[in-house]
């Protein structure tokens, strides 16, 4: 376990920095003059001088590069240009929004989806099979933001249950946070859900095809003890792995829902960032979200080892 | 001999589509799947000869109106026909998936043939090269591409083309691996046959099957992907119409014309639903083994 634990601790690090590289060399090289892209065509000499001047542009491309991941290990993520606050203090503030709207999205999908695949598993080629199944095409099809329009229509302008968008903050109090959060949440964990439970549902009937289950149940265990208890726990791997994809997919929907729902989070401030051509927080932002997928890949591959002794087994040779 | 071998090749593969055709007229899935599938091509092909009413043409006075002989599904708020825009974005939704498509297999597929075939450290590079790739969900290369060559369909295309390549990579080499096994390479091999020639007249036509199943997988998620960076201004630029675009200007009217949200997303998600169904339906077809165990 401990040089399985290794192995995949320096390959992380090795994507990671290859991720920075590639992050690093993308946003500099390509577009020619990162200052005259973020001042635009008509900007004056003398300002691009000193913005180049306050961005480091006169030093070689590789000390640039040092620079920023020595910053960004020590915490200092530079200056956002538009903003001109800490690029540190702009991501802190928005990643209050993000991380709980993340979070809230896997915990409701992973509630809604496992429950639908056990259960849909075990009525397997049955109405409520076929329901479930049905339900799974449907939430695959249709595209979260379009859903999250949709919630909009029903809760927010017919019903006028929730609001449509905007954030409180948690200042105001955790109910308030979490019912400005509550519509976001529903629209993200829509399409998720659909994919886990399909996923739960083809793994389950696989493991419960399986021989240690007919010895369960030829012992005197209970259908739905059997199911749980021992068909759950083996069927959970490939239902980890499509998680652990999922996160990125997540990531990506975070920044459509958010921009739907005018949430104050990482997903609109990469998008402002975007139009503002506010190069230094689009850097700053894209390696944080692929250094968070490259990270909860490597969690996934570790649960993997503690759901799996034998994949352990196979990496310690 | 040669001719032989090229006229058993083509009654061979005349026969297999048949017995496709036959197979599929009993599966529900794909007969509604190809439907629909077909109708969403008819749409977009019909965008090239007719149109109700000009995409373009801006009519004030008939703003936001309410369906009618004239406007069937009613008008946006510039007064443009709402049913011309979704046959245009039937256009748009196929140009974007379909080349994002070409460049996914177009590299994706050589990739994964040469790792199945070289192994060792080309296919531990290509592989370490894919995982790196797949960690970018196409939203986020978009995003950093958009914000390096400006917003645009062509850069949307590069983007979710971009995420097709590590998804043809892996299932291609999955399915090389396992085919490079199997006896009919092995007697390739010892008929001199080098690796080149035997993935590329061996191997890929007998992974076709699955390449074309994850096909269509790849070009629903591309028709969604496409969606949403034309949501969020980053994908297909007005004047042209897209179904993305068309839900982002049907956001600022929700308050008061909500019916503008419901015809792009209805189109985008049955859409979405008949591709899906019509590659489930085209695997079972397509492996009637795998139907059989269900």
């Amino acid at each position: 376990m401990r040089l399985f634990l290794l192995k995949r601790m320096i390959s992380t690090v090795l994507t990671l920095i290859v991720a920075s590289v590639v992050i690093f060399v993308v946003l500099e090289i390509l577009p020619g003059d990162p200052a005259s892209f973020m001042l635009g065509i008509h900007a004056e000499a003398e300002t691009l001088a000193a913005l180049r001047a306050q961005l480091g542009l006169n030093q070689p491309l590789s000390i640039r590069y040092l620079e920023w991941i020595g910053g960004l290990l020590t915490g200092d993520l530079g200056n956002s240009y538009t903003y001109d606050v800490p690029v540190a203090e702009l991501i802190r503030d928005r990643i209050m929004v993000s991380f709980p709207l993340a979070l809230l999205a896997i915990t409701l999908s992973t509630l809604i989806a496992i429950p639908l695949g056990v259960v849909a598993a075990s009525q397997h080629n049955k109405p409520l099979d076929f329901l479930i199944m049905g339900f799974s095409q449907l939430g695959i099809a249709i595209p979260n933001f379009w859903f999250a329009m949709l919630l909009t229509i029903v809760f927010a302008v017919t019903l006028r249950w929730l609001p449509a968008g905007g954030f409180v903050g948690w200042d105001a109090g955790i109910i308030p946070a979490l019912t400005s959060l509550l519509l976001p949440t529903v629209a993200l964990a829509l399409p998720q859900s659909a994919i886990l439970a399909r996923v739960t549902r083809s793994s389950m009937l696989d493991v419960l095809k399986e021989d240690y289950i007919r010895t369960a149940r030829a012992k005197g265990v209970g259908y739905w003890s059997a199911l749980w208890h021992h068909a759950l726990r083996n069927a959970m791997i490939p239902v980890i792995t499509i998680m652990g994809l999922q996160f990125s997919f997540l990531l990506a929907g975070t920044i459509i829902i958010e921009n739907v729902f005018y949430l104050p989070g990482i997903g609109r401030l990469i998008f402002q960032a975007i139009s503002q051509r506010d190069l230094i927080v689009v850097r700053d932002l894209v390696l944080l979200l692929s250094a968070a997928v490259i990270l909860i890949n490597f969690v996934v591959d570790i649960l993997y080892a503690l759901v799996d002794p034998r994949l352990r087994g196979f990496n310690d040779g | 001999m040669l001719w032989l071998i090229h006229a058993c090749g083509d009654s061979t593969m005349v026969k297999q589509l048949k017995e496709v055709l036959q197979d599929g007229l009993y599966n529900r899935k794909f007969i509604i799947g190809s439907s629909i599938t077909l109708l969403f091509f008819a749409m977009a092909l019909l965008s090239y000869t007719w149109t109700p009413h000009s995409v373009e043409e801006i009519n004030i006075a008939v703003k936001l109106a309410k369906p009618s002989l004239e406007y069937w599904l009613g008008t946006d708020h510039f007064g443009r026909d709402i049913f011309s825009m979704l046959i245009f974005g039937a256009r748009n939704s196929v140009i974007v998936a379909m080349v994002a498509i070409v460049i996914g297999m177009g590299v994706g597929v050589p990739l994964g043939l040469i790792a199945a075939a070289k192994k060792g450290w080309i296919d531990e590079t290509i592989m370490r090269f894919n995982d790196f790739t797949f960690a970018f969900p196409a939203l986020i290369s978009a995003i950093m591409i958009t914000a390096i060559l400006g917003p645009g369909s062509v850069n949307s295309i590069i983007a979710i083309g971009i995420f097709n390549i590590p998804v043809f990579a892996r299932i291609t080499r999955g399915t090389a691996l396992s085919l490079w096994k199997r006896e009919f390479i092995l007697a390739a091999k010892s008929a001199g046959k080098g690796s080149i020639q035997i993935s590329l007249e061996h191997i890929l036509p007998n992974a076709s099957n699955i390449l074309i199943v994850q096909a269509t997988i790849q070009f629903a998620l591309g028709i969604l992907a496409e969606a949403g960076l034309s949501y969020l201004g980053l994908g297909t630029q007005p004047p042209a119409p897209s179904w993305g675009k068309m839900l982002n200007d049907a956001q600022t009217f929700i308050h008061f014309a909500p019916q503008l949200a419901i015809y792009p997303g209805l189109t985008i998600a049955i859409t979405v639903l008949g591709l899906n169904l019509f590659g489930d339906g085209l695997r079972d077809v397509l492996d009637p083994k795998l139907r059989r165990s269900r």
